[in-house]
């Protein structure tokens, strides 16, 4: 009797790790998306021109007030709402590069940085001014709900679900843009070599342009999908997950495409775990530790390759 | 065809091209030789728009190729294949030529030239799905050259294409010059291997410290001493 009890206890204690285990990856996946999203277009922006873009991380704060103001005050749906911010943010992105690092082209790397971050504040103080510093309140757009998971006591939520499905959604579409189009072909080539790529008659402004485009549409899907999860936004809501992902770009290999997204699941769950297991006051720390460790062992980050040149 | 005067290029605060003048007539080969440093890469790169002038005039048919963005060059059929051949290394040998037919519109047409780069470059076909960076020098050279060839050119500018480039791989490239030639394509080729680069010149230029110190038929200045003295070795 004593005997089975206490196996009893030792496997009840074991399915409820599981369950907590398997809840956390969940979790983590979840916001992992959205570090993703928004480490896409950190790894993009860096491997076209070579710029750490801070003002990212504002773009994706904007996305999620252009989803806000076209739920509440156009009174549209998730979808709609997902797209017209996407759009709203690709144009605010070629705006930014145009007007502040185009002119910089051809001036050194620091200075390009540091306008990067003049363009981040801009952003943040301009939203606070124009629409207050105080959260507002995301609306429900999508229904309660969750899935059991494998019978375990761990569930996703619809919105986790959707966040997950979107995310995938856009990550096939910018590989198959990246990969199979013409756009993207002269992507990779001005990434890898702007005079080699001028030289074949591609127009490397435009290219530049594009792709501040996409990877802006990208965060600004991650803000709308964060206002979803979280239902709060903010105006400096973008410091902290920008700064995150631009450590996941760093950890799956600054840029590379499907590094970025593998740094941004991974930082995800590792935020997951430690909120679930440790202490969720130390989430932040744990994330800049990871950068610090990358840098120190493998600053090419995980997909990275050191550059060998063929003669 | 194609006609450069009195070109001034300041590099770094270095006058890079003293007075440039030259002329590439069409369906000639031109040769500028020179040492390393004297200014011949400069000069394609000015030609393509990547360097700005001070002063001085390039004209292509008459028209003036200053006032064209260096990525409208193509399409008017002036094509470059830059020194260290400047493949993109992390893309297949298939969509390096895919970008070099990057402007064209015409699908027939692009297959075609596709078929044709192919048949003349069979290695280049055996290894389509391969990195360009994984290539030897000699393939990769076949690259670039290949996919200049997609652009449709009529003028080809060639920097340096024998550069480290085994003796046998070097008469190749060489052969393949001519026979571009022969098809119609105008070239200009720049080069430090003078032997080879006067061996098949119409007529060409020798560039010294940024100014052209001499100029005259490609077999003439084979023959001229200073020639013999300062680059044959003779």
């Amino acid at each position: 009797m004593k005997n089975a009890l206490l196996f009893y206890g030792v496997y009840n204690r074991k399915g409820v790790s599981m369950d907590i285990f398997i809840q956390q990856v969940i979790n983590g996946l979840s916001l992992g998306s959205i570090y993703a999203l928004i480490a896409l277009g950190y790894t993009m922006v860096y491997g076209i021109i070579k710029l750490i873009n801070f003002a990212h991380g504002e773009i994706y704060m904007i996305g999620a007030y252009i989803g806000f103001f076209a739920i509440t005050s156009m009174g549209l749906g998730f979808i709609p709402a997902l797209i017209i911010a996407m759009i709203g943010c690709a144009i605010l992105g070629m705006a930014i590069e145009k007007i502040a690092y185009k002119p910089l082209r051809k001036s050194t790397r620091i200075a390009v940085l540091i306008t990067a971050i003049g363009v981040s504040l801009f952003l943040q103080y301009t939203t606070v001014f124009f629409l207050r510093p105080e959260p507002r309140i995301f609306p429900k757009i999508l229904t309660d709900g969750r899935f059991n998971i494998f019978g375990l006591k761990a569930y996703i939520t619809y919105q986790q679900l959707t966040i997950f499905i979107v995310t995938i959604l856009l990550v096939v579409l910018l590989q198959y843009i990246v990969h199979f189009t013409k756009t993207g072909k002269a992507m990779r080539a001005v990434a890898f070599d702007k005079d080699a790529a001028t030289l074949m008659g591609i127009n490397t402004n435009n290219i530049i342009s594009i792709t501040f485009a996409i990877g802006s549409a990208l965060a600004g899907a991650a803000g709308v999908m964060v206002g979803v999860y979280y239902s709060a936004i903010n105006p400096l809501m973008g410091i902290m997950p920008g700064l995150k992902a631009f450590v996941a770009a760093v950890l799956g290999g600054i840029g590379i495409i499907p590094g970025a997204f593998t740094g941004g699941m991974i930082m995800g769950v590792i935020e997951a775990m430690v909120s679930g297991y440790g202490n969720s006051l130390y989430r932040d720390a744990v994330a800049f530790l990871i950068l610090i460790i990358i840098l120190i062992f493998k600053p090419t980050g995980l997909f990275g390759k050191s550059e060998r040149e063929k003669v | 065809m194609l006609k450069l005067e009195n070109i001034n290029l300041y590099y770094d605060g270095i006058h890079a091209l003293k007075d440039v003048s030259l002329e590439v007539p069409e369906g000639k080969v031109i040769s500028l030789i020179g040492s390393n440093g004297a200014g011949k890469t400069s000069t394609l790169r000015t030609i393509s728009g990547l360097s700005k002038p001070k002063s001085g005039k390039i004209t292509f048919k008459d028209q003036d190729l200053l006032k064209v963005a260096p990525e409208k060059l193509v399409n008017m059929g002036i094509v470059q294949v830059p020194e260290g051949r400047r493949v993109f290394a992390p893309m297949s040998v298939y969509e390096n030529l895919e970008l070099g037919a990057y402007l064209r519109k015409d699908k027939d047409g692009i297959e075609k030239d596709l078929q044709r780069v192919f048949k003349r470059f069979p290695r280049l076909d055996e290894r389509r799905k391969q990195m360009a960076g994984t290539l030897s020098g000699g393939e990769q050279q076949m690259l670039a050259m290949g996919r200049a060839l997609m652009s449709g050119p009529k003028v080809l500018l060639l920097d340096e294409p024998s550069m480290g480039l085994a003796p046998i791989l070097v008469r190749e490239i060489f052969d393949i010059i001519s026979e571009l030639n022969q098809l119609g394509i105008t070239i200009l080729l720049v080069e430090q291997n003078a032997k080879m680069a006067l061996s098949i010149a119409d007529y060409a230029y020798v560039l010294e410290t940024g100014k052209i110190v001499l100029e005259g038929k490609g077999e003439d200045l084979a023959e001229s001493d200073e020639i013999q003295k300062a680059y044959l070795g003779g």
